[in-house]
């Protein structure tokens, strides 16, 4: 069977400034890193690799060429192969058009009996790539995966943490599974790993290799657009409890009276 | 083709585009920016950076969509053992204002099983309809059944806008739903309005992971699709004299692909959602073990304690205390924030606090656009003095 595992290369830093004076944006200069919530869904295809010999483990991920890197970092963590898809045609997509694209790259490599995706990715926090991907491949899905699911013959058995309760579910495969952060301990790069991964081949496929329809791609294939950026509204201008740290305390203990949340 | 455009005329040559740019695109050539289309990834972060607006994402000429014959607000009114949830009586509030401007009906999906008697409350809560779907299939809340129906229901109904509450399940759902209707979806909006002039949705959520807030549309594919945080929007004051039209939907199978084979109640963790007094901490707190003196100031104003994104990130403190777009959305009395410097993330889950005391070292936080009381200084020196002033009385 094939666990294939969604990736994406994100900001390493998720701060944008607000420069004071020009009132432009400053984005923190940070390396690229992997989406940390997908690290818990590399780190479970790896042991789910390690504990049956059947599965077969590849890396998926839509970005721009150095996005390999990502990938072969993956790999350095136990991934049998990665798979970057990387075309101009891709840039601009929303999540509709990135789901649409990653599910021609699941299509492409024969498919998949389990796909996992990370809860979100840190920079766009929608949480949308999971269930759209699953919808476009005609599979179930499950979000919030939170233990380590156990594969038994045609199904996947998981547990879920919903508002209110823990679930357990019978999937038939394939699926996929959107797993919460902390569901394993994510190992780091083994020097073995590390060597291996430079030999590694990292294949690069663009939009003509996927035989997907260039107009539900990148920009073309979203139907959400940003319209406009803003500053958020300020509320009214708070009061300065000034002084030093003994006068502030004294300051905010009287607020804290004064609104009756004193325990006495 | 689509693309990165710069309007010459209105460029300045200020460069601001092209050091914002995360990708390289952009290079100055001759004092305007020149766009390298095999590195931009359309990202759009140079637009707001551009202070003569000369900067834009050109897309194609959309094929002639039939978006005009959709009408209508749909609400997703998601109920649990038997009640609808907050939530869905927060969307039919915000629903019911946006249906009036428009001039069109609201209508609230209801699935389940045996739920028919929560037609009632929804239509108090502001809909004009309820489209009910009430079967087996519906017992559980599982997304392939859910998402068969609505989707059903849309392609006969034609729904101009559908909303959902970013509940677990809405999360699951909705975008399962936007996938298979080929259209967008919006999440985490803060605010929906309705554009005077076009009649578009305008969806406003916090973008690009900082302090920037992003409106959103849906200019073409229908329907106009978001989920709305519980909490953030009000609820109508139910009127019980209200009336409109239950419409039953037709049956759908269960999907057997997916068994729920048993539920346990998640073990009661004391959500902040509902706590009166919070005290919150941020990066700004220090070290992990100043926490303890968090948790003894919140001890002793009988409240719960907050922490801010990063704090979980470093792994110091649970995801079930996060405040925030991410984490939960709280409304207490008295919100304390201790070095909590307030991404728009974080702002847009405090918004119903009464009364704001931050403390930060930086007087420039934007925490303080949100405070009543701000509070200049070191975190950790501010708390302990706080400690022992309230330990005087």
């Amino acid at each position: 069977m094939r666990i294939v595992v969604c990736v994406k290369q994100v900001p390493g830093s998720s701060e944008v400034r607000l420069d004071p004076v020009t009132h432009t944006i400053v984005r923190e200069g940070a390396a690229a890193i992997l989406n940390p919530f997908d690290a818990f869904a590399v780190e479970l295809a790896v042991q789910l690799g390690e504990a049956h010999a059947d599965v077969e483990t590849v890396a998926l991920s839509m970005g721009i060429p150095a996005a390999a890197d990502l990938l072969r970092d993956v790999v350095a963590r136990g991934i049998g192969r990665g798979v970057l898809l990387s075309d101009r045609a891709f840039a601009g997509a929303d999540t509709l058009a990135t789901s649409y694209t990653l599910a021609r790259g699941i299509e492409a490599l024969g498919g998949a009996g389990l796909v996992l995706c990370g809860k979100m990715a840190t920079d766009g926090d929608t949480g949308q790539i999971g269930p759209e991907l699953a919808e476009h491949l005609g599979i179930p899905h499950v979000t919030d995966v939170c233990a380590v699911p156990e594969l038994v013959g045609g199904y996947v058995r998981v547990r879920r943490q919903t508002d209110t309760e823990i679930q357990e579910l019978r999937v038939r495969l394939p699926a996929l599974l959107c797993v919460c952060k902390d569901i394993n301990d994510p190992r780091m790069p083994s020097l073995r790993g590390i060597r291996g991964s430079l030999a590694a081949d990292i294949a690069r496929w663009n939009c003509a290799d996927l035989a997907a329809d260039p107009a539900r791609c990148g920009l073309s294939g979203s139907p959400t657009q940003v319209k406009r950026t803003f500053l958020p509204q300020r509320r009214s201008l708070a009061v300065t409890l000034g002084g030093g740290a003994d006068e502030q305390a004294e300051a905010i203990a009287a607020v804290i009276r004064e609104v009756g949340a004193c325990r006495d | 083709m689509p693309g990165l455009a710069v309007d010459p005329a209105a460029c300045t040559g200020c460069g601001a585009c092209v050091r914002v740019c995360p990708s390289g695109a952009l290079q100055m050539r001759e004092n305007r920016p020149v766009v390298d289309a095999a590195l931009c990834r359309l990202c759009g972060l140079c637009i707001p950076a551009c202070r003569a607006a000369a900067l834009s994402i050109v897309r194609d000429a959309p094929a002639a969509a039939a978006a005009t014959e959709c009408c209508g607000i749909w609400v997703f009114a998601e109920q649990q053992g038997g009640e609808p949830l907050p939530v869905a009586f927060e969307l039919l509030g915000r629903g019911r204002a946006l249906a009036d401007a428009k001039g069109c009906k609201l209508t609230a999906v209801l699935l389940g099983h045996g739920v028919s008697d929560l037609a009632a409350p929804l239509i108090a809560g502001g809909a004009d309809r309820v489209l009910l779907g009430d079967a087996p299939a519906f017992r559980h809340a599982l997304e392939l059944a859910c998402a068969e129906a609505v989707c059903r229901a849309v392609a006969a109904h034609r729904p101009e806008i559908l909303l959902f509450g970013a509940t677990a399940f809405g999360r699951s759902l909705a975008p399962r739903v936007a996938a298979r209707l080929g259209t967008g979806l919006t999440a985490d909006c803060t605010e929906l309005a309705v554009d005077c002039a076009t009649g578009l949705l305008l969806q406003t959520r916090p973008a690009f992971g900082g302090n920037l807030m992003a409106t959103i549309l849906t200019e073409h594919a229908r329907p106009q699709m978001a989920t709305v945080r519980p909490g953030v929007m009000r609820p109508l004051q139910p009127d019980p004299a209200r009336t409109g039209e239950v419409l039953r939907l037709p049956d759908t199978a269960p999907d057997r692909r997916v068994q729920l084979l048993r539920a346990a109640p998640q073990p009661p963790a004391a959500s902040i959602a509902d706590a009166e007094i919070i005290v919150s901490a941020g990066r700004g707190i220090g070290s992990r073990g100043n926490l303890a003196l968090v948790h003894r100031l919140a001890e002793r104003l009988g409240g719960a304690v907050g922490v801010s994104r990063p704090l979980v990130d470093l792994g110091w403190a649970d995801y079930r205390h996060q405040v925030g777009q991410t984490g939960l959305s709280v409304a207490p009395r008295l919100l304390i924030t201790l070095g909590v410097s307030g991404a728009v993330q974080h702002l847009a889950g405090i918004g119903g606090a009464q009364t704001v005391v931050a403390v930060n070292t930086d007087p420039d936080a934007p925490i303080f656009s949100a405070a009543h009381y701000k509070v200049v200084g070191d975190s950790l020196e501010v708390l302990t003095a706080l400690l022992a002033a309230l330990d005087r009385r």
